[in-house]
Order: C-alpha cells, then sequence, then structure tokens
C-alpha cells in the first residue's frame, strides 16, 4: 500500500513538469515552423538559423512581459494596440490557436 | 466678394485631390532619401541591389551570363512569328512594338481604364482572331514582353495621369490597394517594402517600392523561368496568405499604374534576373 501511495504520489508530483516541458518542446518547434509561428522571420531567438531582424530579439520574456495575459494578447492581435503593427494577429486572423500560443509562450517564457 | 471666397474654399480640396499623385510621388522619393542617402534615385531600378551590396556582388557576377538570354532569342521569334492573319504583334504597336515598354501602363481615357503592355498584347491577339494568353508560368505572353522590355533598355518611364476622374480613381485604387493590409498574416505592400525596407526576414531583404516594375518580367532562377509582374504581385498575395487577383484585372492593373508612377524618371532594365 505504501510503495502505491508513493507510486502515485511521483506519479502526480512528475507528470505536469513532464507535460510542461513537452509544451516547451512542442512550443519551440511551432516558434520556428515557417508554416506556424515562422516567429525567426522578424526576431532573434536563441539558437535559431537565419533570423530577422525588424522585430526585437525575444530575450527575458519574464522581465519584459511579467503579465503572461499581456504577451498573449500580442501575439493573438498586435493590431489591437497598434493599428499599424508589422506583427501579424495569429490568433485573430486563425493562423495559430490559442493552444497553439500558450505553447509558444511556454517556450518563450525559458528565454 | 463671399462668393469668390466661397468658390476659393469649395475649389481647394478639389484641387488637393488632382494634385495628389504628384504630391504622393515626392513624399515617396523623399522617404527614400531618408532611408537609404546612400542610393541614387537611378539606382532604384535595380531593386533589392540597389540597398544591398553583398547581394549585388552575386547578382552582377549573375548578369555577365544573363540566364534570360535565350528567353529574349525566344521571344523575338514568337513577336515576328504571325498570327493567322499574317499580322504580328508590332502591328499593334507604335514603332512596330520596338523600344515602347516605357509607354505603359498609360490610362485609356477612351476605354476609361488603365493599359499595360500585356494587357496591349492580349487586345492585339484578340483583334487579330487569336485567344488572349495567361499572364503565369512564364509562357509566350511573358517572352514577347521581356523582348520588348529588352529593346526598350535605357528608355525612362514617364507614367502620365491624364485630368480625369477615372484615371484619378485608377490611382487611387492602385494606390488603396498598395496600402492596405491584407491576408491571414495582415502584411501591406506598404508594409514590407516601404516601412520595413531594408530590414531582415529571415535572410531577406525587402527591396524598396521605388523601381519595382522597371525590370519586369524578370527571370527567376529559383523557378528556372519569366515571372511576369501580375505573377509576382500574385505570388506576394499568395505568401501573406490573401486571396490573389487575376493576371490583367483591374484590380492588378491599377497596382501596376501605382507602382510605375512612383518609378517615374528610371529606365527601363526588363529582363532582370532574381534567384
Amino acid at each position: 500500500m505504501k510503495y502505491i501511495v508513493e507510486f502515485l504520489l511521483i506519479i502526480v508530483l512528475v507528470l505536469p513538469s513532464l507535460s510542461h516541458a513537452d509544451n516547451i518542446a512542442e512550443g519551440k518547434s511551432l516558434t520556428f515552423d515557417r508554416k506556424k509561428g515562422n516567429c525567426l522571420a522578424c526576431h532573434m531567438i536563441d539558437d535559431g538559423e537565419l533570423a530577422g531582424n525588424n522585430g526585437p530579439p525575444l530575450l527575458a520574456m519574464k522581465a519584459r512581459f511579467p503579465d503572461r495575459e499581456v504577451l498573449f494578447q500580442q501575439i493573438w492581435d498586435p493590431t489591437e494596440s497598434n493599428p499599424y503593427s508589422f506583427m501579424p494577429p495569429f490568433g485573430k486572423h486563425g493562423a495559430l490557436t490559442r493552444t497553439e500560443i500558450n505553447k509558444i509562450m511556454d517556450y518563450l517564457y525559458t528565454l | 466678394m463671399f462668393r469668390k471666397i466661397l468658390a476659393v474654399v469649395l475649389l481647394l480640396p478639389a484641387l488637393s485631390v488632382l494634385a495628389s499623385p504628384e504630391k504622393d510621388f515626392d513624399k515617396f522619393v523623399s522617404y527614400f532619401k531618408d532611408r537609404f542617402p546612400n542610393t541614387p534615385y537611378q539606382d532604384y531600378k535595380n531593386g533589392v541591389y540597389s540597398i544591398d551590396a553583398s547581394a549585388r556582388e552575386q547578382w552582377e557576377a549573375m548578369e555577365e551570363f544573363p540566364p534570360y538570354e535565350l528567353n529574349v532569342d525566344r521571344g523575338e521569334e514568337l513577336f515576328n512569328k504571325p498570327f493567322k492573319n499574317g499580322n504580328t504583334y508590332g502591328s499593334c504597336f507604335e514603332n512596330g512594338g520596338v523600344g515602347i515598354r516605357q509607354n505603359y501602363p498609360y490610362f485609356d481615357t477612351d476605354r476609361n481604364k488603365v493599359i499595360t503592355l500585356e494587357g496591349a498584347l492580349n487586345d492585339c491577339r484578340v483583334k487579330n482572331g487569336e485567344k488572349p494568353l495567361s499572364y503565369f508560368k512564364g509562357k509566350e505572353l511573358a517572352h514577347v514582353s521581356a523582348y520588348m522590355a529588352y529593346t526598350s533598355r535605357g528608355n525612362v518611364f514617364n507614367v502620365q495621369i491624364p485630368n480625369t476622374e477615372g484615371a484619378l480613381n485608377a490611382y487611387e485604387d492602385g494606390k488603396r490597394l498598395y496600402f492596405t493590409k491584407k491576408g491571414q498574416l495582415n502584411f501591406s505592400c506598404a508594409d514590407c517594402h516601404v516601412y520595413q525596407t531594408g530590414t531582415k526576414l529571415r535572410a531577406d531583404i525587402p527591396s524598396p517600392a521605388i523601381g519595382h516594375p522597371t525590370h519586369f518580367p524578370v527571370y527567376r532562377s529559383g523557378m528556372g523561368r519569366l515571372v511576369t509582374l501580375h505573377e509576382r504581385f500574385a505570388g506576394c498575395l499568395n505568401r501573406i496568405r490573401a486571396k490573389s487577383f487575376k493576371g490583367g484585372s483591374d484590380e492588378l492593373n491599377n497596382l501596376e499604374f501605382f507602382t510605375t508612377f512612383m518609378s517615374n524618371g528610371l529606365e527601363v532594365n526588363g529582363p532582370g534576373s532574381r534567384k
């Protein structure tokens, strides 16, 4: 019985972090994928190759976007805060789903 | 007196509308002068190579053995090949169609529409009992256009916008399309080619807005064939995930009218070569 409890406890404790790690890996591939985020087109990111430079480098994201909702909104529809924004409204125009944006953010917050 | 003042006040906005293409042109040129102080105006005919020195070197090396040479020869053959009725393309154009690329596009006040070179070639075919040709896939239309551009190299674009409602509307329509955000990615032509020109999108530098039409059709090495200006417009729209317009449509004709007006004073240097 004791072992079973310990086993369950380990699963409960480890699983979320495992799935979080999965989200980060998946988020990174969504971020780099040319048919998805294609964020490298404009932003320098991590070890991404051939990065563009007309958007700011994606660094220190926790410090720059302490409020997760603000970052979400920026990816969902940047024209909300600046109608002339060069950045596509990924969520509003259906280029990325809410879940995909959240995975991308999980990755961005590791930078 | 009051009447006179009223007339002036009422006329002013109308006058400023009429004067706007020239004003737009001056604004455009001065914007690019500030943005790229080292690029002489005449050099914008070279597109992105006018602002990217390292890519220019490779391009100039490529131009030593122009990849479009065979296409120009083929274009000349097609240009001189008689239609079923015995006429040739040359019969429809001033000076037999030689050295006239710079006169297109123009606004035809009788037909109340913009006429591009490719459009005039298709009109010529229809007039002579032939079917109009596609603007896509680098076939006959692109070849004949490339040959006609080649015979016009060095001639200077001087697109006129007649002072008529139709012509100004066509210009405004082209300008609106140029500056309107479109497609799933929400880009306007101006987003990349005015505001972000000179920056990097992945490894590519978006070319400056001035000088785009001077070197069309272009031979694209990546595709291994000629591409007309309208196919290039459609390709851009496709890349921003927008619904495109047909080759020779009023939308693309008017867009060509606007962008060529913004390239007035530059030399014809088509066909160009691009990666």
